[in-house]
């Protein structure tokens, strides 16, 4: 090779501790990636600014389209008062959980599920070429504010919902709400990382990524009783998307699990977005690499 | 050592074709084959061929976009399939008909974002900006959204954009592509300064024989993965024997004009078609012909470089 | 016959996507089986809700998955690309063609809808039926009924998408409007609820809009719930804005091609 390996830095005096430099340098990239995510999302809200009135009516538009899948539930409640032994305001619980999950996680890269289409216009390369993490620049590209709509429609279902279910509240049932908006946002945010890597393999079949995301998210706003065990047990350990709001929602509401599976479940949910974050970073990686060596 | 050194880099993709409705057969293509070369800093370098033969399959290994599948390259010391990034902060790319720069922000607002990214410090940026805003002529353009901005325009704003942050090596695709004459004039006309003043080493890709002719001191031609021509621009026009042709729309239907240094090769109507020796001047061709024929309209097109490359084969 | 050749080059188009498609197909089924249990959920509580039994609901759920793609409930289709055509200016060109400008672009669709209901249509149809028990039409007359009823559908929505995309000859951008289609389409067609649980009055006004031919119509005809004058009558109902809105939609042209002519597109 041509080149050295590893460049030494020119830095003075031998290296006190070894050991923790590639950790100190993971975390300076990772410091440095959000940073850098942030002034490239900066520069599109900006953009989104230069066309308000669009914006406005894009962002009430998604807030209005995303009501509509609030008022299906309901009509259905028009027609029954429970729906798999949950009332309404307990599955507007389940439901503004989930949506607000996956509207945070569509707001923060939403726009991933684009990469084919940037692979295909060489934008993708473009990005290469600057000293920016790429999946910050990938996720950060088009940053589209008004997912907001979708955000502030989720949060005020949630909210009336908080305040209506039947629940005796403690100060560990109120912290597991944001609890649960955090662990369901990450486990969303690697689906939507996955379900973008797999186009390093396939660009056409990025419509497949939905049946993940807003398929996860629609699966989950109705209580998992409504579905057969066998499609829980693979909801929990194969697609974990249960744990974005089921599970930490049997402990807020009071609820013995009705599967009769462990209660530790309950309290699991950071363990499988974490699973699923190591899984979405190893695609990744494995995909770029791919990219790399066919440029295609 | 070189600014960028190539040892015998190939890049092979697999190719999957149908061959039946079911059946599909892996091919293997050398994209680039067993390419070596060096360039040293302050070269100013053409890298031309047609589309396909693997320009832009070097270019991207040589930013770090591609990994090479056999071979060695240093670029500024760096291998770039192993420190991309850190090769991201010595070299400037431009895209010729993709603008990386903000669509709908003014110029300004884009240059400032990659200050931020490259982590440019404030003085140096701040001298950058004005004498690139200088050179470029981008002074009124600065607080004018990009999608505003004529292609020219753009192109400088793109240009500029790629040298904030003081990189060694500028590669340019295709950078006068669908520019008009002035525009390619002062382009052409800055990028020279850039590289006398500031010692960047420029290697570009071109379709435009005219950028070659006036920027670059040596050409490298690519064909089918293979480096078939590396020299001066005199070498190949030599080897390559290529002509320019002048077009002459004569008032009146005539027999073939009769002109020295300049040879008829077509006649249709009044109109007929001169070829002559591209490095010679066309003006005394010009001269000619306007003395002793009745003129109505003259052209002169260059050779393509599709055929000059072909003229390199054929010998 | 040019027709046809218009709708044969728009259905082949469509089918050199083939990955596409089976993405497409998969993502129709995972939603199909979602919804399927909450539908069940709902029957097991109400077994009559808007007249339908359990059986009825699920064959309604992979029934909308079907028409979603064939009827292109929330745009997509010839008419996207017309749109196009109109903000890149070519569709000056379309509009002096020697052929009926509404009949080309009809033509394309319908095309279009052809393959996606052989693809998009009948695979999540079949996907359904295998796991979860379906009802089919009970007869012949009720399969041609159906068969007459689905492309009346495509047209319907043709016009309307047709309409959302000239309105890009006077906004410089449609993405508002036809957004706000899409809304109004999915919510409207029944797709997220059956029209028929729709509570009161809010169920008679959605059975009478457009929207209503889109897959309620349709949907009604194959479970049996419109037979004989009733079957009869949803078709009417289909032709009825089938007319208006194609009558909508050549006016809405004439004034677009009067306004290309005057400012040159």
């Amino acid at each position: 090779m041509a080149s050295p390996t590893t460049r030494t830095a020119p830095s003075t005096g031998p290296a006190p501790t070894p050991a923790p430099a590639p950790l100190r340098r993971l975390g300076g990239n990772l410091r440095w990636g959000f940073r850098a995510y942030g002034l490239l999302a900066l520069m599109w809200i900006r953009v989104s600014f230069t066309y308000r009135t669009s914006f406005v009516l894009l962002t009430l538009g998604q807030l209005f389209i995303t009501a509509l899948d609030f008022v299906a539930i309901v009509i259905m409640f028009a027609n029954v008062d429970v729906l798999g032994g949950f009332g309404l305001a307990e599955i507007a619980f389940l439901y503004g959980g989930s949506s607000l999950c996956l509207g945070l996680a569509d707001l923060a890269l939403g726009n991933i599920e684009r990469l084919g289409n940037r692979i295909r216009m060489g934008t993708f390369d473009a990005m290469m070429v600057r000293p920016v993490p790429l999946f910050a620049q990938v996720c950060a590209d088009e940053f589209a504010l008004r997912r907001l709509g979708r955000i502030a429609q989720a949060a005020a279902v949630l909210t009336w919902a908080t305040a209506s279910v039947d629940v005796d509240w403690t100060v560990g049932r109120a912290l597991m709400v944001p609890y649960l908006v955090a662990c369901g946002t990450v486990i969303f945010l690697a689906i939507f990382t996955l379900g973008a890597a797999l186009q390093f393999w396939t660009t056409d079949g990025s419509e497949a990524a939905n049946a993940f995301t807003y398929g996860g998210s629609t699966l989950t706003q109705y209580p998992l009783t409504i579905y057969p065990v066998e499609a829980v047990k693979a909801l929990t350990f194969i697609v974990p998307v249960a744990f974005v709001n089921w599970y930490p929602a049997l402990y807020i509401l009071d609820r013995p699990d009705p599967f009769g599976l462990p209660a530790a479940l309950q309290f699991s949910s950071p363990v499988a977005g974490l699973a699923l974050c190591l899984l979405a970073g190893l695609a990744w990686r494995t995909g770029v690499r791919r990219y790399r060596s066919t440029g295609s | 050592m070189s600014l960028i050194e190539v040892t015998d880099l190939s890049r092979t993709f697999e190719v999957r074709r149908k061959v039946s409705r079911f059946r599909r057969e892996v091919h293997e293509v050398r994209a680039v084959d067993h390419l070596s070369f060096a360039v040293g800093a302050g070269e100013m370098v053409g890298y031309i061929g047609p589309n396909g033969a693997g320009k832009s399959t070097t270019i991207k290994m040589l930013t770090g976009i591609l990994v090479p599948s056999s071979g060695s390259l240093s670029v500024a010391g760096i291998d770039p399939s192993r420190n991309r990034v850190e090769l991201t902060r010595r070299i400037g790319v431009v895209f010729g008909q993709r603008t990386t720069l903000w669509w709908d922000l003014p110029l300004r607002d884009s240059f400032e974002l990659l200050r931020r990214i490259y982590r440019i410090d404030r003085d140096r940026y701040r001298r950058n900006l004005a004498e690139f805003t200088e050179l470029l002529e981008l002074g009124d353009l600065l607080d004018t959204p990009v999608r505003q901005l004529s292609l020219g325009q753009r192109m400088r704003g793109d240009i500029a954009a790629a040298l904030l942050h003081d990189p060694e090596i500028l590669y340019l695709d295709e950078p006068t592509i669908g520019l008009d004459v002035v525009s390619k004039g002062r382009l052409r006309e800055f990028l020279r300064t850039l590289n006398a003043e500031r010692g960047v080493t420029l290697l570009l890709t071109t379709h435009d024989l005219q950028d070659i002719e006036q920027l670059c001191s040596r050409v490298m031609v690519i064909d089918h993965g293979f480096l078939v021509f590396d020299g001066s621009l005199e070498l190949l026009h030599e080897r390559g024997g290529s002509t320019r042709t002048l077009v002459v729309d004569l008032v009146d239907e005539a027999p073939p004009i009769d002109v020295p240094g300049a040879e008829v090769r077509k006649v249709e109507g009044p109109r007929q078609w001169l070829s002559f020796p591209a490095k010679a001047s066309a003006a005394p061709v010009v001269a000619a012909v306007a003395a002793s024929y009745d003129v109505a309209d003259l052209s002169i097109t260059e050779p393509a470089i599709e055929d000059v490359i072909r003229a390199i084969y054929t010998r | 016959m040019l027709y046809a050749a218009i709708a044969a080059r728009a259905f082949r188009r469509y089918s050199t996507y083939t990955a596409a498609t089976l993405a497409g197909i998969f993502t129709n089924c995972v939603f199909g089986a979602i919804i399927t249990f909450a539908y069940i959920a709902v029957w097991r509580q109400n077994p009559t809700a808007g007249g339908y039994d359990v059986t009825d609901a699920v064959t309604y759920v992979w029934l909308g998955q079907a028409m979603i793609m064939t009827v292109a409930v929330w745009n997509g289709g010839a008419t996207d690309d017309l749109a196009a055509r109109i903000r890149t200016g070519d569709v000056a060109i379309d509009l002096y063609r020697p052929v009926s400008f509404l009949g080309w672009w009809l033509a394309s669709d319908l095309g279009r809808a052809l393959f996606h209901l052989l693809t998009r249509g009948v695979a999540p149809t079949l996907v359904g039926g295998l796991l979860f028990d379906l009802r089919y039409p009970a007869g012949l007359t009720a399969w041609l009924l159906f068969a007459v009823s689905v492309p009346l559908a495509v047209v319907v929505s043709f016009a309307i998408r047709m309409l959302v995309s000239a309105s890009a000859f006077w906004l410089l951008d449609d993405t508002g409007v036809r957004n706000l289609q899409a809304v109004f389409a999915m919510f409207f067609s029944g797709l997220v609820v059956p029209l028929v649980i729709f509570p009161g009055w809010t169920r008679d006004l959605a059975m009478a809009l457009p929207w209503a031919s889109y897959l309620q119509v349709p949907a009604d005809i194959w479970l049996g719930q419109r037979t004989g004058v009733d079957a009869l009558a949803g078709l009417g109902f289909q032709v009825l804005w089938a007319g208006v809105l194609l009558a909508m939609c050549a006016a809405v042209l004439r004034l677009a091609q009067r306004k290309v002519v005057v400012h040159g597109g």
